[in-house]
């Protein structure tokens, strides 16, 4: 077998490859799906902005079906939409992107999850990759869902998007502190 | 009672040892940003097990050559990345997005916030991409990228280094990680690669000179392959 190889920081530079590469809308007039607005932040341990964080999103369309061949469901492709989305936080450490809330994607054994974002955070000052989800709050489905399941009920909270409004939420990253967000090992 | 749809091979959990720690205290940087609780274990999910395989945006055709992006040709010593995307398994990875960034000849990133007194180069902005082919095979043409100071601590240099970032077919193989330069006097003293905690680790990704990728009379040549996490044996049902 070959060994990984291992990762590194992306360091405070990464942003001259995401004016021509970044995507905050993931969506265009066509796609299908509830339009949703997720107003993020990325904090540090002492709360300051962290103004050069990396943030990936992978997600499910509005029928729950990932762009990728080997989801061999036949339902709901949708091909305005493939679910990959990469910004760059600002000079206040906040990032915004325009979406849609997935469907339900199968969990271990079939079991559905509840509608949720897969994030992936880069940063200076981070030798490795964070991996966390956004879920929403006004999702009952959420009771149920088998990954939420897998953390701590004093932590989950952290994992759930706050609706601000009609298709508006809220979602704050803290690396480190007493409200740090919860990461996974996946 | 399962309601499986499907099968589906879930990814190898990376071993333990080899991997950087993010709570590396010589690199300053990591002391606020690092989680002091415990990653969450988690089952994969389809979620995870897809990813953004068909890279996404349209390629330039001069987007992996740094080389040929302005009027004139960038200040340095010309140099070709060669290598290929493998997984654990030696298979290729192919048809996956592969993207660089790097600073200067000088030692300088062409980002408003290098603060590094030391020259831009209007005819190098730093930043490549490129498809891996039906053999996982990548190529780029570049300059050899600067040693840079850094403010990490006193007399603190970045050694010569081109950023990597490589997508495979999973939102689990995805990987950003440097590449370095054999034989680097810098290296022993750089808190970033010294955060990987074991030797042979660090020399994956030190690339090696090679004579048959030089291009003779304008390029010299190195290697770097990339490996990233393979396949399981056991299905898992949906
Ligand atoms: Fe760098």
């Amino acid at each position: 077998m070959l060994p990984l190889t291992p990762a590194q920081t992306v360091g405070p530079f990464f942003a001259i490859l995401v004016p021509a590469t970044g995507r905050a809308t993931l969506v265009t007039d066509h796609t299908a799906g509830q339009r949703i607005v997720v107003e993020g932040s990325v904090r540090d341990g002492a709360g300051h902005p962290v103004v050069d964080a990396l943030v990936e999103i992978w997600q499910a369309n509005a029928a729950g079906h990932c762009n990728h061949p080997e989801d061999s469901r036949t339902l709901g492709p949708d091909a305005t939409f493939d679910g990959f989305g990469r910004v760059h936080t600002d000079a206040d450490g906040r990032f915004t992107l325009e979406t849609i809330k997935p469907g339900v994607v199968p969990g271990p054994a079939g079991q559905p999850q509840a509608p949720h974002l897969v994030v992936g955070l880069f940063a200076r000052g981070l030798l490795t990759r964070l991996v966390t989800r956004i879920y929403f709050e006004d999702e009952p489905s959420n009771a149920l869902d088998p990954i939420l399941a897998c953390v701590a009920p004093d932590r989950r909270s952290t994992l759930v998007a706050a609706r601000r409004a009609e298709g508006r939420y809220r979602f704050e990253i803290v690396l480190q502190g007493p409200h740090e967000t919860v990461f996974f090992d996946v | 009672m399962s309601r499986s749809a499907f099968q589906i091979l879930p990814y190898r959990r990376p071993p333990a040892g080899d991997a950087p720690v993010n709570d590396a205290t010589a690199y300053r940087s990591t002391a606020l940003r690092h989680p002091t609780q415990p990653l969450v274990v988690i089952p994969q999910t389809l979620s995870e097990i897809t990813g953004p395989v068909y890279g996404y945006g349209r390629l330039g055709p001069m987007d992996h050559d740094l080389t040929r992006q302005h009027d004139g040709a960038p200040l340095g010593e010309r140099i070709i990345i060669d290598g290929r995307v493998l997984d654990e398994d030696e298979r290729p990875v192919p048809d996956t997005l592969v993207e660089i960034w790097q600073a200067n000849a000088s030692g300088r990133y062409a980002h408003a916030h290098d603060t590094h007194d030391a020259p831009l180069d209007p005819n190098f902005s730093g930043a490549g991409r490129t498809l891996t082919d039906a053999h996982g095979h990548f190529r780029f043409m570049t300059i050899k990228p600067g040693a840079y100071p850094w403010h990490n601590h006193d007399n603190a240099w970045r050694p010569p280094h081109v950023h990597f970032s490589v997508f495979g077919r999973s939102f689990l193989t995805r990987l950003m990680t440097q590449m370095y330069f054999p034989g680097d006097p810098l290296l022993r003293f750089d808190p970033i690669f010294a955060a990987i905690p074991t030797e042979r680790a660090r020399e994956r990704l030190i690339a090696s000179f090679d004579l048959g990728v030089t291009d003779p009379g304008r390029a010299l040549g190195y290697r770097f392959d990339i490996v990233l996490r393979g396949r399981d044996a056991t299905p898992m049902d949906l």
